[in-house]
């Protein structure tokens, strides 16, 4: 009976693991998408998640609109907000240092915080979960709906990012300018408007990954920050730039967090899975997905 | 060490002794306390620009070593009754050491990653600092921690501090000129310029970097074992992830190419939530904005504002003549 308990309780931690992972991932993918087109790390990725979150709150609970209309409303302004900041403070400062993207990120990720504050306030709010709270038992571990939701929505975005890649035009002209940008530039790719594109789609990520992580664990207008911090550590450890990286990296954190708050220590759970990431530097600095030569064609 | 930086450092002393007088006025009275907490910045921050600006290596993880210098002094100190001097020195070689062993593996990192490995290790020294509650009373922090005291003087007023943090800070800012000015400074910009072509001059770059990343840490520690002799209480957020973004933020915002630069962005940081203060609830958005407008305008940072008024000046002035 003792050991049935035991599974009970791995299955469960494998749920948490991959849900929590999940956003990471798609968080990181977010990174990994900027990254691509500008060389730098946003830090404001975590405020996309947060402007999720609320935006879809303050949508569903205050102005009562349904759920999928909400939802899609919630991706156009975040991505609206996207476009502002690229168009605003990145765009302006073009042929400049790496550095100072990144501090300038820093920045208006302080600035988008301090709105939201002022526009929400400091509490923390609570958003319906898509489909009920009736708890599904799977492979005797029991499950929140929303958990389906967000697993399954990750799964989609991977798949539809994919198809977006490979498939379309837009997005082969992104992958071309994240191979070499000059080249796609030579065969006529608008590398400005990549680097638009590219701060829109991952603002939208970003709001999607807020959406289905708030009916699970509430949101708040510092949240940002903390989920920023471990889709950096998704991107860098799958190898940053590379997609598919950012998920496997992704959800492996999430299962080191998950099953080390649970069989190790909860308070030491977040060092477990940063000591994680180190030691794979540490061995292949290039992250697990990512290849030495193609870095080293970037600057940094 | 050049003379414009011996000029400089007359003239910085000559401020910082004086500066105390305004203490006399009443509506700035606590700006000398505010002052030691940018002598404090300061040490951290000239550390970490000569390792950004000069060796080109960044990190989110400084942090951690003021902070194993402040819980190295107040843990021997308050909990063992150690005396604090070797209690300091104690902090220096904890936090050297670590900067050895994180640094060693590290510092072969590139950009993003590199970024990426400090950040993570100041993160795993912050969850230490909170979880090993017997050591460190967790996210409660413990006090009692002694003030510094030498030949019978104990550096008790916040005066006493301010003038020892200084002269600490003055003595560090001194050590660094020298260093950037000497054949090490010139193999770092080396280093900086492109590693490659710097080994091939016979540049050990890798030594370099490390050396940097321990003088770097040390210094930290040094102005964490000071911070908790003045504040005589320490807990784990002073210490967080966020302190680190800050630090990398005064370094850029100074001017990175400048040890200078480094102490005008503590100052300008540390002193700005005091003068938003009055926006209550919305100093956030001010603070946000403040920075986003000196990146925008300064792209060499503050400390190259002084030489842009002067070359708006001069044209005017010549032509008058």
């Amino acid at each position: 009976m003792e050991n049935y308990g035991l599974i009970n309780q791995l299955a469960q931690y494998l749920i948490t693991g991959i849900t929590v992972g999940s956003i990471y991932a798609i968080v990181g993918i977010g990174f990994n998408i900027i990254y691509n087109a500008t060389e730098i790390i946003n830090f404001a990725q975590g405020e996309f998640v947060m402007l999720g979150g609320l935006v879809m709150v303050t949508l569903v609970h205050t102005v009562h609109l349904p759920m999928p209309l909400a939802f899609l409303i919630t991706i156009a302004i975040v991505t609206l907000v996207g476009l502002l900041m690229e168009r605003l403070a990145i765009f302006p400062l073009k042929e400049t240092s790496v550095m100072r993207l990144v501090i300038m990120t820093i920045a208006l990720s302080i600035l988008i915080k301090g709105l939201a504050m002022f526009v929400w306030g400091k509490n923390s709010f609570a958003l319906k979960p898509f489909s009920g709270d009736t708890p599904l038992s799977l492979l005797g571990a029991s499950i929140v709906p929303q958990t389906l939701w967000i697993i399954g929505i990750t799964v989609l975005l991977v798949v539809l990012l994919s198809l977006f890649f490979g498939r379309t035009i837009i997005g082969k002209a992104m992958s071309a300018c994240a191979d070499n940008l000059e080249a796609a530039s030579l065969v006529g790719i608008n590398a400005q408007r990549m680097v638009m594109l590219s701060f829109m789609l991952s603002a939208g990520l970003g709001a999607v990954a807020g959406m289905i992580i708030t009916p699970m664990a509430l949101m708040e207008y510092d949240r940002g920050a903390m989920l920023a911090l471990k889709g950096f550590g998704a991107c860098i450890l799958g190898g940053l730039g590379n997609f598919y990286g950012a998920v496997v990296a992704g959800i492996l954190l999430g299962l080191i967090e998950s099953y080390g708050a649970g069989l190790i220590s909860s308070g030491y759970k977040d060092a477990l899975a940063l000591g994680a990431l180190l030691l794979v530097l540490f061995i292949k600095p290039s992250g697990l997905l990512g290849s030495a030569e193609a870095s080293k064609l970037k600057k940094f | 060490m050049g003379r414009r930086n011996l000029i400089g450092i007359l003239f910085f002393s000559i401020f910082i002794l004086l500066f105390p007088l305004v203490g006399r006025i009443s509506a700035v009275s606590h700006y000398v306390d505010i002052m030691i907490f940018v002598g404090l910045t300061a040490m951290i921050t000239m550390g970490l620009s000569l390792l950004m600006g000069y060796a080109g290596q960044i990190s989110l993880g400084h942090a951690a070593f003021y902070g194993l210098g402040a819980y190295t002094s107040g843990i021997l100190t308050a909990k063992y009754g150690i005396n604090p001097w070797p209690a300091l020195l104690a902090g220096i070689f904890l936090s050297a050491a670590v900067a050895v062993i994180v640094g060693s593996p590290s510092l072969k990192l590139r950009g993003h990653y590199l970024a990426m490995a400090t950040l993570a290790f100041g993160e795993i020294i912050y969850i230490i600092f909170n979880e090993t509650v017997s050591l460190t009373e967790g996210p409660d922090g413990f006090g009692n921690i002694p003030h510094l005291s030498i030949f019978g003087f104990k550096f008790e007023s916040i005066l006493a501090n301010y003038y020892l943090v200084w002269a600490v800070a003055i003595i560090m800012l001194i050590f660094l000129l020298n260093i950037i000015h000497s054949r090490v400074g010139r193999a770092l910009s080396s280093i900086h310029g492109s590693e490659i072509a710097a080994m091939t001059m016979g540049v050990n770059a890798s030594r370099y970097k490390i050396q940097v990343f321990v003088i770097s840490a040390a210094m930290a520690s040094v102005a964490g074992s000071l911070y908790a002799h003045y504040v005589q209480f320490i807990n784990p957020p002073v210490f967080d992830l966020f302190f680190s973004i800050k630090l990398l933020m005064m370094v850029i915002i100074g001017g990175m190419a400048s040890v200078w630069g480094a102490i005008i962005g503590a100052a300008l940081i540390t002193f700005l939530p005091e003068w938003l203060l009055f926006l209550e609830d919305f100093d956030i958005l001010a603070y946000g904005l403040v920075l986003l407008l000196i990146i925008i305008f300064l792209p060499k940072g503050l400390f190259s504002l002084p030489g842009i008024l002067y070359r708006s000046v001069t044209p005017r002035l010549k032509s008058r003549s």
